[in-house]
């Protein structure tokens, strides 16, 4: 007992020692620095520290004790942060959506305007929302299929919020001014810094627990979280490669240029939708989907040969974001030939997915979870086909620049990922505040609907608008003029624009019945419907009734 | 299928992807850096000048490319609408690029000397005034904020460390350079331009004091875009041949 209880106060000792490197270099921005900006981040390390302190010396005796004897309170906090970043990123997008119908509404002030506010709702949805979705279901995973706790004692801690603070200092430094520039790339290199030693823990952890398992198989969802966390720290160190200006000052010039860089970003930028958005929810496809309907994975030699191909493949796809641009022809060919290529992992990925529910279709009717989940892999699926339709040269040259590409990034990721979070989260939050069911079965119901009919508005307007814009573009008239002028083009999306908005709306209403009846199930209400909720839905331990 | 190997050892899963993930990048992105043909030869090329430069920062900054791209394609109505195809010549310089992804505005590669100073002024700060049906914000704030000009001499100095050609003579004078771009006839700003050949002075109303505006560096960014590479002398064929 005192050897643990060493070992503890040892860990304890530099979870503390760990902070004081933080809270110095936070000062000494706070201090040094002759940018306002820069001294706020400053302050805002300098006070992430401390917390942390206090929050190591303050909680150490009451770590250990959770009644499923797994490391959940890290997950609770990812789980909660999930909903919060996700209500506030598809809020911050419906305002950009409004900011394109109605101009005003950017209020010409710096810090409201269209150019500072997008990468703030693409970073938000992305790495606030997805990365806590991800962050919650890999420790929730990893742990329950190798019959392990999470390693590290305040390593997962430590990983859930120092995330929190890296999205702070993004997403406030965005509104500030600072930016690298680059799509879904844009914190500066402080920031990218602080989520290398976060992920580079991230990874230790997962690795770590993987290595405690007393199962002898590593399971199928974490072969796809290992390859989303190792992929993205390849991606991030190698694309944010930079040269800061001063090691007081935010500025910094990334060392790539011109085309290098342009190939090294789409590199970055397609991988992050092939491993952040896609590998990693895969990950949650195959445990959620199998545990909610209670079936085995559909095929075992499917998941092997999707999990190699698609990671394999998906590296190659960049280049499709820079057809007939100045990039070499040989790169873009590439780049075409293997996302088309890609359409085959995925859609073997999306089988192996709809296929598990092989005898339990009926779920479908009766579990708005279920539907959640199926609807997702659906998402996947049709973005998936459009995705390599898109990538082909000739039909990119129609796309590319317009709002198609707008509405399928937005079937990929309202589609798939947030209507696979959803899901994963109605299943986790019974699961982990150890409810008997959901609030209510009616509320998850409501917001399936008004979250897809939300989607279908969305994408299918951008569809509208994205084609004709690129068809208007390239209009001759009978002289051989172009026969619209740019502006011309513009005004023409005015409709489809407010259509977009009011499907964005109908998204956030869904969110927020989310995040009522999430907050009513965490609060311990009782549910309202329960005898229509499935066994599953109950925490493990209050399953354990006699087999029907 | 033996995939059991991989199911059983962390560590050989986790080096069986890092080897599978690497593959694509390699082939995709090394190459670039070698191959002589990727980047064109020709002439007109430079590096901006401080005061473009401190436009492009602004540029960046404002995140102008979430709306703008700057890269015509090879194709037949975008070289009508907007000027010569991009060449990737013309970005070598750019850290980072700004080719872009969307055009819910014009694309941006050839702006350069469409329009005057005044009506860059005038256009950024009310888009409106100008273009009635523009969805653009207004940056009403450009032309009142004073530009910072004493962190420009560490700026060219990291871009001469990340590869760009500046001279210990262009970094040197970064400074006065940067405030002799508003200021015509002076002596200042004649050796900028032997410098910087094809730079433009910078000229509109609105300036209240004789001290640059981020206004200013905005529009000496714009102005330039494009206008570098002499196409007079451009051959897109021979070892320019793609």
């Amino acid at each position: 007992m005192s050897i643990v209880e060493d070992r503890h106060r040892l860990s304890d000792g530099l979870a503390v020692f760990g902070t004081v490197p933080v809270i110095v270099t936070g000062m000494t921005w706070l201090t040094e620095s002759v940018e306002p900006a820069m001294k706020f981040h400053g302050s805002l390390l300098a006070l992430g520290g401390l917390l942390f302190a206090f929050f190591v010396l303050t909680n150490g005796k009451s770590l250990a004790t959770t009644t499923s004897g797994y490391v959940d309170g890290p997950i609770k906090v990812a789980t909660v942060a999930a909903i919060f970043w996700g209500i506030a990123g598809f809020l911050i997008g419906d305002i950009l959506a409004w900011q394109m119908a109605l101009p005003q509404l950017n209020l010409d002030l710096p810090w409201t305007n269209f150019g500072r506010l997008r990468p703030l709702h693409t970073s938000a949805v992305i790495f606030a929302f997805g990365g806590n979705v991800l962050l919650a279901t890999s420790f929730y995973v990893v742990q329950r299929t190798c019959h392990a706790r999470l390693a590290g004692r305040w390593a997962p801690w430590f990983v859930i919020w120092g995330y929190q603070l890296f999205i702070l200092l993004a997403g406030t430094g965005y509104l500030l001014g600072i930016t690298q520039g680059k799509e879904y790339a844009e914190p500066e290199w402080y920031a990218d810094l602080w989520l290398t030693i976060v992920w580079v823990t991230y990874l230790l952890v997962f690795l770590g627990t993987l290595a405690k398992r007393r199962e002898p198989h590593i399971y199928v969802a974490n072969w796809f979280y290992l390859a989303f966390i190792v992929t993205v720290a390849m991606l991030h160190l190698v694309n944010n490669a930079a040269v800061p200006v001063s090691w007081t000052g935010s500025k910094s010039y990334i060392v790539y240029s011109g085309v290098q860089d342009a190939m090294t970003q789409w590199w970055y930028g397609h991988n992050a939708v092939g491993f952040f958005l896609t590998a990693g929810f895969l990950g949650i496809m195959y445990y959620f989907i199998p545990k909610r309907v209670e079936r085995p994975v559909y095929s075992y030699r499917l998941s092997i040969v999707h999990f190699w191909t698609l990671i394999f493949l998906y590296i190659w796809a960049g280049p499709h974001h820079l057809h007939y641009t100045a990039l070499p022809d040989w790169a873009q060919t590439l780049g075409m030939t293997f996302s088309i290529m890609l359409w085959m992992p995925s859609w073997g990925g999306m089988i192996n997915g709809l296929m598990t529910l092989a005898g339990a279709w009926d779920k479908l009717r009766t579990d708005p979870v279920v539907r959640l989940l199926v609807v997702s892999v659906a998402f996947y699926g049709m973005a998936t086909f459009e995705g390599p339709v898109m990538s082909i040269k000739a039909v990119n040259s129609l796309s590319h620049y317009t709002d198609w590409g707008i509405g399928h990034v937005h079937s990929g990721a309202l589609g798939w990922v947030a209507m696979v979070s959803f899901g994963a989260i109605y299943c986790l939050v019974p699961w982990l505040w150890n409810r008997p069911g959901l609030y209510s079965m009616k509320l998850v119901e409501w917001h399936f609907w008004t979250a897809t009919i939300g989607i279908l508005l969305y994408i299918t307007a951008m569809w509208v608008s994205g084609i004709t814009q690129g068809l208007m573009w390239r209009a001759y008239d009978k002289l051989g003029f172009l026969q619209y002028s740019f502006i011309e083009t513009v005004e023409a999306m005015k409709p489809y624009y407010v259509i977009r908005a009011i499907g964005g709306m109908l998204f956030i209403w869904g969110s927020l019945i989310m995040a009522y009846n999430v907050w009513r199930t965490v609060r311990g209400d009782e549910a309202v419907d329960l005898a229509e909720q499935p066994r599953v839905a109950a925490a493990p331990a209050l399953r354990l009734q006699p087999a029907e | 299928m033996n995939h059991d190997i991989f199911e059983k050892n962390s560590l050989i899963l986790l080096i069986g992807i890092l080897i599978v993930v690497s593959i694509g990048g390699l082939v995709q992105i090394a190459p670039l850096f070698w191959v002589d043909s990727t980047i064109e030869q020709v002439r007109g090329m430079r590096p901006y000048t401080p005061l473009e430069q401190a436009g492009r920062d602004i540029y960046v900054r404002e995140g102008c490319y979430n709306c703008h791209s700057q890269m015509i394609r090879t194709l037949r109505d975008e070289v009508e609408r907007y000027g010569h195809y991009s060449l990737a010549a013309e970005s070598m310089y750019d850290h980072p690029f700004q080719w872009g992804s969307k055009r819910t505005g014009p694309d941006l590669a050839r702006v350069g000397g469409k329009y005057s100073d005044q009506w860059h002024a005038d256009h950024l700060t009310d888009p409106r005034s100008l273009v009635r049906e523009s969805i653009m914000p207004g940056y009403p704030w450009l032309a009142a904020a004073p530009l910072r000009t004493d962190d420009i001499k560490p700026k060219l100095q990291t871009l001469r460390l990340v590869g760009v050609p500046y001279t210990d003579a262009m970094i040197e004078s970064a400074e006065r350079d940067l405030k002799a771009q508003i200021n015509p006839e002076s002596r200042a700003a004649r050796e900028l331009l032997t410098r910087y050949p094809k730079a433009k002075i910078v000229l509109f109303e609105q300036r209240a004091t004789k001290e640059p505006s981020e206004m200013d560096a905005l529009v000496a960014y714009l102005q330039i875009l494009g206008q570098m590479v002499d196409f007079a002398t451009f051959d897109a064929s021979g070892p320019n041949l793609r």
